[in-house]
């Protein structure tokens, strides 16, 4: 009961927030040094989760966190920092959770494995299904020709 | 015989599948785990809430076990988690401290006036440069931290009789006992 | 009293569903014919009772009557009236009701156009489309009713997320919805088919055609989707791999696959077993879909606002519509080899691949979209899984299977004939590799691989299906004639162009998008990929609901004047919230795209400036798809005549062939 009751406000809280903060996409002006820092600034950002919204990226969202988090991105490219640096940087005060690319880590083995895996397995059992009733059919050639002869067989017979 | 065991694979996938939908139903995704726990008190120089003179930094939260607070007079459930904050702070279990997050000094000023200073000390911050360093997502949030101002769990939302007495002060506890232990409180 | 009429309604229409998902089946058993024939008018019964608990809904709304608490929290005195009607599908409660209604829909067509099919075999069909109707007119009743009453009454309704508030949600969810819900069909013919024992190709004839209505359904739903996303969120986006739209396009991506397996079924009797359990697939991710968007357990721009015990429900629901189903299939699948033959260089191989391809790529999705509720379950921490995963692994799957598209309509059943594909697919292969390896070049004088594959690829399924509709028209003595194409080949011929067309789209806007964040104001222009934007003036507009200000950007190429764009910022009202309109001049080959952001002085807003080119051809191609969708299932062995003789020799040949 109080468990719902933490997450009804929890919910009041998140909702709360996001009502007074436009649902106005944000626009930013900040200047960059160069049109490659904007476009691996814009790249970084795009790849980079908002901490309290619901799954937008930190362009998409207006909330004051994604605003900050964005604008230190900015700061941080034109700067001169790399890219492995900045995401250090947000993965340290925020953790895994804003990398969109999950790192490749043990815990991630079958996230990223996985697709392969089940390609190349789809893929084998297909070809296996594939041979196993092909070779039936070459079965059934190999008794056809006997039959063949026979029919050969009869044919002339009936010729005569 | 074979093929319909291979039948039943579908099946097996799905109840492993439902397995963790199931697990899902009890977890909250929007909980982030804290990044910092088990490290320092990120580097800050920041000015007191009432006093523009008086600068603190993380070196003077260190020597006790204690909770820092994060609110802002923009957020509602910091509203709702006041009351039990001067509860807490009459108990004089242990210091807490407040983080005034991207907020405007005269309104937090006002409304601690009118309801009430749990805190030892209130930390000003305009920019929100301390939050974005603490991991901070949203209002309110409290982190532990012990006395050598390592930060040791953080809390996102408000806290309540049950949070406190179910998962807060155990530790606290915990954590004083250490503290005794080294010669600090 | 009105709305009580409206919960009675949908009791009495629970009830007929009982009905129609028990007397059918007591009649097979017995052999009862008197008490299968029950399950028609029951059918039509439990879609009347249904239809009119959706309109006393949409009557309250248009009523403004705000004593029923789904209207006063969705809608609003002031709010227009379509925006009123299309409410009754805005919220959870009423999304659910509009949900049982589109299987009611389903049920009732399927009752009406069954004069061709068995009646053993359409009783079964019902009585499974009713029992999905019984949980989740349940699932409302106890949990979720949109007809409960709130006191006392306010004044005023909430209104409408004006994020909503747009000839979007009048579309997209009425056409997700009967996609979704629509592979409820297939289920049944699936389910019944396993019940009955026989899965022959008449099973598969008749499924065919609702499988089509349903996946034409829902590429309409997920496009408009991906089109309302587009103008409406205000940055140019459309796919963001988020976990509610996974949701939709899963069952997309297996409902693709069960068409082609269906194929196979019908024509040459071989994959039954697959194509049922496809079957069973592709509405079993419709439920996980519902119950993704529902529960809470993945966090979602889209989701509705999340309840743990309405998600135990739902996933009860789930379990025992699929857990059931698959327990059905793992008792009752066909464990005969099935008579068909065919050469590893065949048209079967091909489609084979393909839907290997397409289930691969299916289950993909679905390990991203799941996989940071396993590791958070697993107690492993927090993690996200967006979009630079899901286009690093999907997008290779699909490249791969487009190069197989190419191939399979070109080829013969059963054995191709040496020399055959190659003397057919040489010229396609040669042209799509000369236009993919130019066009990063034509486009910006760059090399890009994936514009190379993106391009290549689409041209390459263009040209080998022009390649297949000329061999299929052309007679023996060397003339066209397009009559010698049948409804079937003509919709799989325009279907596959529209992949082409939308994977050209994708290539495009992805890789050739340009955007630029400006400061402007009256006076100011800026220049952007040839064009010149001239901020004109901000005038202050009213509009039912809101008021806003609405710049006038005049834009001109080499200067001469192209458009007026108006984009705006509302200040909707009652929930004080502020929304962009992006301001959008629409063209074949390129969008302009100008969002207006926060005002920087009293005169000046931060503009966003965008040239999107070819994103018109992201949804132009799923037009295509489903006018091709719509060729193929008026096939004429669809209509009811002709399917009466030719079910019946089919029925006879089936026999014979499982015998």
């Amino acid at each position: 009961m109080s468990k719902m009751i933490f997450k009804f406000f929890s919910m009041i809280l998140l909702s709360m927030t996001l009502i007074s903060s436009a649902f106005a996409t944000p626009v930013d002006t900040y200047e960059f040094k160069s049109v490659d820092n904007q476009k691996r600034a814009l790249e970084l950002a795009h790849s980079l989760r908002c901490p309290q919204c619901q799954n937008q990226n930190l362009i998409d969202s207006n909330s004051p966190v994604a605003q900050d988090l964005r604008l230190e991105v900015y700061e941080m490219v034109d700067a001169g920092k790399a890219d492995n640096e900045i995401i250090e940087f947000m993965t340290s005060r925020y953790g895994e959770f804003v990398l969109y690319k999950p790192r490749m880590e043990a815990k991630t083995y079958a996230l990223w494995l996985g697709p392969i895996a089940l390609l190349l397995f789809g893929l084998l059992i297909g070809f296996f299904f594939i041979r196993k009733q092909r070779i039936t059919e070459v079965d059934e050639q190999e008794i056809s020709a006997e039959e063949q002869k026979e029919l050969d067989k009869l044919l002339n017979r009936k010729d005569q | 015989m074979k093929k319909r065991l291979v039948l039943f694979i579908p099946l097996v996938l799905f109840l492993v599948m439902g397995v963790f939908l199931y697990k899902g139903l009890f977890l909250n995704p929007q909980n982030l785990d804290s990044a910092l726990e088990g490290k320092p008190i990120p580097a800050f120089q920041l000015e007191r809430l009432e006093d523009r003179g008086d600068v603190i930094t993380n070196e003077s939260l260190k020597g006790k076990v204690s909770l820092l607070n994060v609110w802002a007079t923009w957020c509602p459930s910091c509203k709702y988690e006041h009351p039990y904050l001067m509860r807490l702070a009459r108990q004089n279990i242990l210091p807490i401290y407040g983080i005034n997050y991207r907020d405007e000094r005269a309104m937090a000023i006002r409304e601690l006036n009118r309801q009430g200073d749990p805190y030892t000390v209130n930390i000003f911050d305009h920019d929100g440069r301390l939050g974005l360093d603490l991991g901070v997502y949203g209002a309110p949030e409290s982190y532990l931290v012990d006395h050598n101002g390592i930060i040791r769990y953080r809390y996102a939302g408000p806290i309540d009789q049950r949070i406190w007495n179910e998962t807060l002060l155990p530790m606290v506890e915990e954590l004083q006992a250490a503290a005794k232990l080294d010669g600090a409180s | 009293m009105i709305p009580e009429l409206g919960h009675l309604s949908l009791i009495i229409g629970l009830a007929f569903a009982f009905l129609l998902a028990s007397v059918p089946l007591i009649g097979v058993a017995r052999k009862d014919q008197y008490l299968v024939r029950y399950a028609w008018p029951l059918s039509y019964g439990m879609f009347f009772f249904i239809f009119l608990s959706v309109v006393v809904l949409g009557y309250s709304f248009a009523i403004d009557d705000f004593s029923v608490a789904y209207v006063a929290h969705h809608s609003n005195s002031q709010l227009p009236i379509f925006f009123k009607i299309a409410a009754v599908w805005g919220g959870h409660e009423g999304s659910l009701l509009f949900w049982v209604f589109a299987l009611s829909c389903w049920a009732a067509a399927v009752a009406f156009f069954s004069k061709g099919l068995e009646e053993v075999f359409t009783a079964r069909v019902l009585a499974v489309l009713a029992m999905i109707t019984i949980g989740f007119t349940l699932f409302m009743i106890l949990t979720s009713s949109p007809f409960e009453r709130l006191f006392p009454v306010p004044m005023e309704g909430r209104d409408l997320n004006p994020m909503l508030q747009d000839v979007g949600l009048i579309f997209h969810p009425p056409m997700l919805y009967l996609g979704y819900v629509g592979f409820a069909v297939s289920f049944a013919f699936a389910i019944a088919a396993l019940m009955g024992g026989s899965l022959d190709s008449a099973w598969a004839r008749w499924s065919r055609p609702w499988t089509l209505a349903a996946w034409i359904f829902l590429t309409g739903g997920i496009s408009l989707g991906s089109w309302w996303a587009y103008y409406e969120l205000g940055w140019g986006g459309w796919w963001f791999w988020d976990p509610v739209e996974n949701a939709s396009f899963m069952p997309w991506l297996i409902g693709t696959a069960l068409l082609h397996s269906v194929i196979v079924t019908e024509k040459r009797a071989a994959f039954r077993n697959w194509t049922v359990l496809l079957s069973i697939f592709a509405f079993s991710l419709s439920l996980l879909g519902t119950f993704i968007v529902r529960s809470g357990v993945l966090t979602s721009v889209h989701s509705f606002a999340a309840d743990p015990s309405r998600g135990m429900f739902i996933l009860l629901l789930l379990g025992l519509a699929v857990g059931g189903s698959l327990t059905l299939f793992a008792f009752r699948a066909s464990e005969m080899k099935s008579p068909a033959r065919f050469e590893l260089k065949s048209k079967e191989t091909m489609l084979l691949v393909c839907n290997i391809l397409l289930t691969v790529a299916c289950g993909t999705v679905l390990l991203g979209t799941l996989y940071p509720l396993l590791i958070d379950a697993l107690n492993m921490g927090k993690i996200s899984v967006g979009p630079p995963y899901f286009n690093a692994v999907f997008v290779p799957i699909v490249l791969v299977l487009f190069v197989f598209m190419g191939i399979g309509p070109n080829i013969r059943w059963k054995k191709t004939k040496p020399g055959e594909l190659k003397a057919k697919l040489l010229v396609p292969a040669i042209i799509a590799t000369v236009v993919g390896a130019a066009a990063p070049f034509l486009a910006d004088g760059q090399f890009n691989i994936w514009v190379m594959l993106g391009v290549g690829t689409a041209t390459w399924v263009t040209a080998s299906t022009f390649r297949a509709a000329l061999d299929i028209t052309k007679d023996k003595d060397g003339s066209f004639s397009l009559a010698r194409m049948g409804r079937s080949q003509l919709g799989m011929i325009i279907a596959h162009l529209g992949i082409a067309v939308s994977v050209v789209g994708g290539t495009m806007v992805s890789n050739y998008s340009i955007e630029k964040s400006v400061r402007m104001g009256p006076g100011i222009s800026q220049e952007l990929a040839g064009y010149t934007f001239n901020y004109i003036e901000t005038k202050n507009v009213v509009g039912p609901n809101y008021t806003a200000q609405q710049g006038q950007v005049e834009v001109t190429k080499d200067g001469e004047f192209v458009t007026l764009l108006r984009p705006d910022r509302r200040q909707y009202n009652v929930r004080t919230m502020d929304m962009t309109e992006a301001g959008i001049d629409w063209g074949l080959f390129r969008d302009l795209y100008i969002t207006m952001g926060d005002p920087l002085s009293r005169t000046q807003f931060a503009v966003r400036l965008n040239y999107k080119p070819f994103v018109r051809w992201l949804w132009f191609g799923s037009i295509f798809m489903m006018v091709g969708g719509v060729f193929a299932a008026s096939d004429k062995r669809y209509r009811t005549k002709k399917v009466t003789e030719a079910s019946k020799a089919d029925a006879k040949k089936a026999k014979l062939a499982t015998a």
